[in-house]
């Protein structure tokens, strides 16, 4: 097979210029005779649907939840990165470019990161001029913190709820076009398959999750916007539905899968408490500007935290990484995390957690205070008053947060954090154009591969949903349907819609026919829990072997044992489950087989045994400088790996250190 | 912990719905009150019987789909969270929790604890947006907003679109929802062109969706589980005022 990324001729910096002033457009006129499907409503598919609309093209957006508002994108907490260097630290496009190169453990695509690190500017001004409260300082100017993996300043942020804000300016522009008539809504509906004709893709099915009821939609083009698949691991960052099956099935239909396992792990997330635990929390990675992570010297110290002097404290990232400090990157993080735990210096009653300790910083803040306010007779006491106000206002929503789940104020005690899953790094494989193997079919934001390698970079994932959206899929889809102007309707009564209709049919029957005694919870949980022992932080060839196999056995367990009612003319919320269930069972099995065959380690993939000497993982360029392109084989029902070389031109490729 | 539960089961939208008594022991105080329902569930499942249908997803408060009305107060009683963020550590032992959808004339019931809450989304599709095209905005740093007015501004683009303000209310009125979106953008200079004409169409939308009229009762902000100020309302009737002229 001959992947083709269509990356255009020419230096890196004029690439995406170039390709603009030669794509070829679609005129006003004919604009508005395409139809265009978009699956999910987060901030990829809610700022493609408007910018889409605004431009004249006929919108159907579908998306599980009651509102496209509710996306999980709303979650985001943190920020969102551009190369705007208004803190004038010496950022720049090449230098936020190179830093997601690097902390994608290149592992990347150059010239879709250069682009990204070019239209990221746009975005801000963008959602400014939307009305978008972002922080400001008290001239009226733009505010920016900083992020790991980084040493400059440029991240945008709205406290800690960027994410919803950015969403809800998206929303709103879709929502105009809604009132123009240019976008029609399909909420609560969820998309199960795909419907190819002489391969191009040439619309959906869909159900309709309150009645049941199966639908057929034609799209000239169907624009994939469907987030990530964390909760292959049952428990992880993501919404409790967010789920694979539509860039699932559209593997199954053709589609190739890119690097499918790159899993990040975020190392700031509020500890499991117990087995009833249906989600875990994230802490943004913003409080590690300020918070030293630390766990006790003393092998299995059950001591009070504010109890541990000083020096019985281990700052083990700032020993590890004097350089980055609390700041190096989230996989580094998460590993170091685990590591000090497996070892068994891990705190709480699960010894499964580490100290994200706000006190140096308070007193700090209180010190600058005094000095700015010129006051008198200061004391810890006033330092600690003075302090605990400036980190509520940096981030008073995430500590109420935390005090909310876990009863206890993280003003007074460090609040305690271990690593979870969060964000999928990998996804459909996509060209330069965003659109991936099948003609028509475009995946956007975290269900594409192509941006982040092996980790992303914190405040990156807002960044490349609105890039997509708002900036490149407006402009590639136009090379497309230009040269589809006479492409026919396909009656939704023709033979192929009807084919694939069935076969969703046919899946939906066999679930409702087991009536077996578990519920989809319960098969759920234990993939869960073989995914995050065997394929999480860290993975071995023997661990991914056991896992294949232990998927394989409860995956039949499933098919003989579920229990789904079988009522599916009405609201039926297990069913949704054991269709999104069967599509993870495969997923997980890819996953590990990838992991299997990617024999280094690279960003958030830790093979144990690639590492050096001091547990740093050994990356291997001269034979995994690849993406691992997946293709699924219906004949023989397997997986056939390709390669996608990757090369640097622009950037000299090295060993990554934060030390 | 043993809890007694009475909760709202209706089918569908076409048939009357009534409360059922459910039974739950050994209830973990750290569970949150989705939990303790996910554990409803798996027994209801496990004796074959049709699992509560309820509306939830992020599960960390922010995306505004859970909404159950938990013994008189929408989200619980417990302020400034939502029903996800709700733990059973507010409850006592062998405690009587009711749980209903939210009831409103704009909200009906889709089934069990669900319920349509589309009105919301045409009432911001009426106005509540900057009338702005992809690619056509200037240097971001260009206007300048004053600290104070951009942390108002985002104070009141908090709101979560749950609905609880229009659940807790006894004129089940969507003022506060309005109010907050209108306050967002009159904090903020691109906002402000298109006010006079946001705040007539979303009014009249709300209207026309059967939401009741406010008669500042303040029950709506008291159970925002973002704590939006009753301010937003008493700026938008002076707003709506001004915009007649």
């Amino acid at each position: 097979m001959i992947l083709n990324s269509k990356i255009p001729d020419g230096p890196i910096i004029h690439k995406w210029e170039q390709y603009k002033s030669k794509v070829r457009l679609v005129s006003p006129n004919n604009k508005k005779k395409f139809e265009i499907i978009i699956i999910g409503s987060g901030l990829a598919g809610s700022s493609a649907a408007a910018t889409l609309a605004e431009l004249g093209y006929n919108v159907k957006i579908f998306y599980y939840q009651d509102s496209p508002r509710r996306a999980h994108s709303i979650a985001a907490q943190g920020g969102i990165n551009a190369a705007k260097n208004y803190q004038n630290d010496g950022d720049s496009i090449y230098r936020l470019f190179y830093d997601t190169i690097k902390g994608g453990d290149y592992r990347s695509r150059e010239a879709n990161v250069y682009r990204l690190a070019e239209i990221s500017s746009n975005i801000i001004d963008q959602c400014v001029a939307q009305g978008i409260p972002f922080a400001r300082e008290y001239n009226g100017l733009l505010n920016n913190r900083s992020f790991g993996g980084v040493q400059v300043s440029r991240t945008f942020y709205a406290a800690g709820q960027t994410g919803q804000q950015l969403l809800l300016g998206a929303y709103g522009s879709l929502m105009r076009q809604v009132s123009k008539g240019k976008i029609q809504l399909y909420s609560r509906h969820e998309m199960m398959d795909i419907v190819i004709k002489n391969g191009k893709s040439v619309g959906i099915i869909s159900r309709n999750l309150i009645n049941g009821k199966l639908e057929r939609h034609f799209g000239h083009a169907v624009i994939l916007a469907t987030g990530g698949y964390s909760n292959v691991f049952y428990l992880s960052t993501n919404a409790m539905n967010s789920n694979v099956t539509a860039i699932w099935q559209a593997y199954k239909r053709g589609a190739l899968f890119a690097n499918p396992c790159f899993v990040q792990i975020h190392p700031t997330c509020i500890p499991i408490s117990g087995n009833y635990q249906s989600k875990l929390t994230l802490m943004s990675e913003s409080l590690r500007n300020d918070g030293r992570i630390w766990v006790p010297k003393k092998y299995n110290d059950n001591r009070d935290p504010n109890l541990i002097s000083e020096d019985e404290r281990d700052y083990y990232l700032e020993r590890r990484y004097p350089a980055f400090g609390n700041l190096v990157p989230r996989d580094v993080a998460a590993r170091a995390a685990k590591e000090r735990c497996d070892a068994g210096f891990g705190v709480g009653s699960s010894k499964m957690a580490v100290y994200l300790d706000f006190r140096d910083a308070i007193i700090k803040y209180g010190k600058i205070e005094c000095k700015i306010n010129k006051l008198k007779n200061c004391d810890h006491n006033l330092y600690y008053k003075l302090g605990k106000k400036v980190i509520k206002n940096k981030y008073g929503n995430l500590f109420s947060m935390y005090k909310q789940i876990t009863g206890v104020d993280p003003y007074n005690n460090p609040m305690m954090i271990y690593p979870a899953v969060h964000y999928t790094m990998g996804g459909l494989w996509i060209d330069y154009e965003l659109m991936t193997n099948i003609k028509g079919l475009y995946s956007i934001g975290e269900c594409n591969f192509s941006d982040h390698g092996a980790n992303r970079l914190g405040a990156s994932a807002l960044m490349q949903g609105l890039a997509d959206g708002y900036f490149i899929l407006p402009y590639t889809i136009g090379s497309y349907l230009s040269e589809h102007l006479n492409l026919e309707h396909v009656d939704i009564n023709d033979d192929v819609f009807k084919e694939t209709e069935l076969d969703v049919i046919n899946t939906i029957n066999s679930i409702i026919n087991i009536q077996g005694s578990k519920s989809v919870n319960y098969f759920h949980k234990k993939l869960g829990q073989i995914m995050w022992n065997k394929c999480s932080i860290s993975r071995s060839k023997e661990g991914l072997e056991e896992a294949i196999k232990e998927i394989k056995i409860l995956k039949e367990d499933f098919n003989k044992n579920v229990f789904v009612n079988q009522n599916d003319k009405n609201l039926n919320i297990e069913l949704e489950k054991a269709m999104r269930l069967l599509n993870f069972f495969d997923m997980s099995e890819l996953m590990c087989k990838d992991a299997l065959n990617r024999n280094e380690s690279c960003g958030g993939h830790f093979r144990v045994e690639y590492q050096t000497k001091d547990n740093e993982p050994m990356r291997d360029d001269i034979n995994f400088s690849h993406v691992s392109v997946w293709e699924y084989s219906k004949k023989y029902q397997s997986h056939i790996l390709h390669k996608e070389k990757l090369s640097y031109n622009d950037v000299n490729i090295s060993q990554r250190s934060y030390k | 912990m043993n809890i007694n539960l009475k909760v709202w089961r209706q089918k569908n939208m076409n048939v009357v719905g009534s409360f059922v008594n459910y039974k739950l022991s050994n209830v973990n105080p750290n569970m949150s009150f989705l939990e303790m329902f996910d554990m409803l569930n798996e027994k209801l499942i496990s004796q074959k019987e049709d699992p509560i249908a309820f509306d939830h997803d992020c599960r960390e408060g922010i995306c505004g789909a859970c909404s159950m009305f938990i013994n008189g107060y929408p989200h619980g009683n417990k302020h400034g969270v939502t029903t996800c963020q709700l733990h059973m550590r507010e409850f006592t032992d062998n405690q009587t929790i009711v749980v209903e959808p939210w009831r409103a004339k704009a909200f009906p019931v889709i089934k069990d604890l669900i319920v349509d809450r589309s009105s919301l989304d045409r009432i911001i599709s009426s106005g509540g947006f900057v009338s702005l095209n992809t690619g056509s905005a200037r240097d971001a740093n260009e206007i300048l907003i004053s600290k104070e007015d951009a942390e108002e501004s985002l104070s009141a683009a908090s709101c979560i679109g749950c609905g609880a303000c229009v659940a807790a209310c006894k004129n089940a009125s969507a003022m506060l929802f309005v109010g907050a979106k209108i306050y967002q953008f009159s904090k903020l200079p691109q906002g402000k062109i298109e006010e006079k004409k946001r705040i007539k169409s979303m009014l009249k939308q709300m209207d026309k969706e059967n939401f009741g009229h406010c008669t500042n009762t303040g029950a709506c902000s008291a159970e925002c589980p973002k704590e939006i100020s009753l301010d937003v309302i008493s700026s938008l009737n002076k707003d709506f005022i001004k915009s007649s002229f």
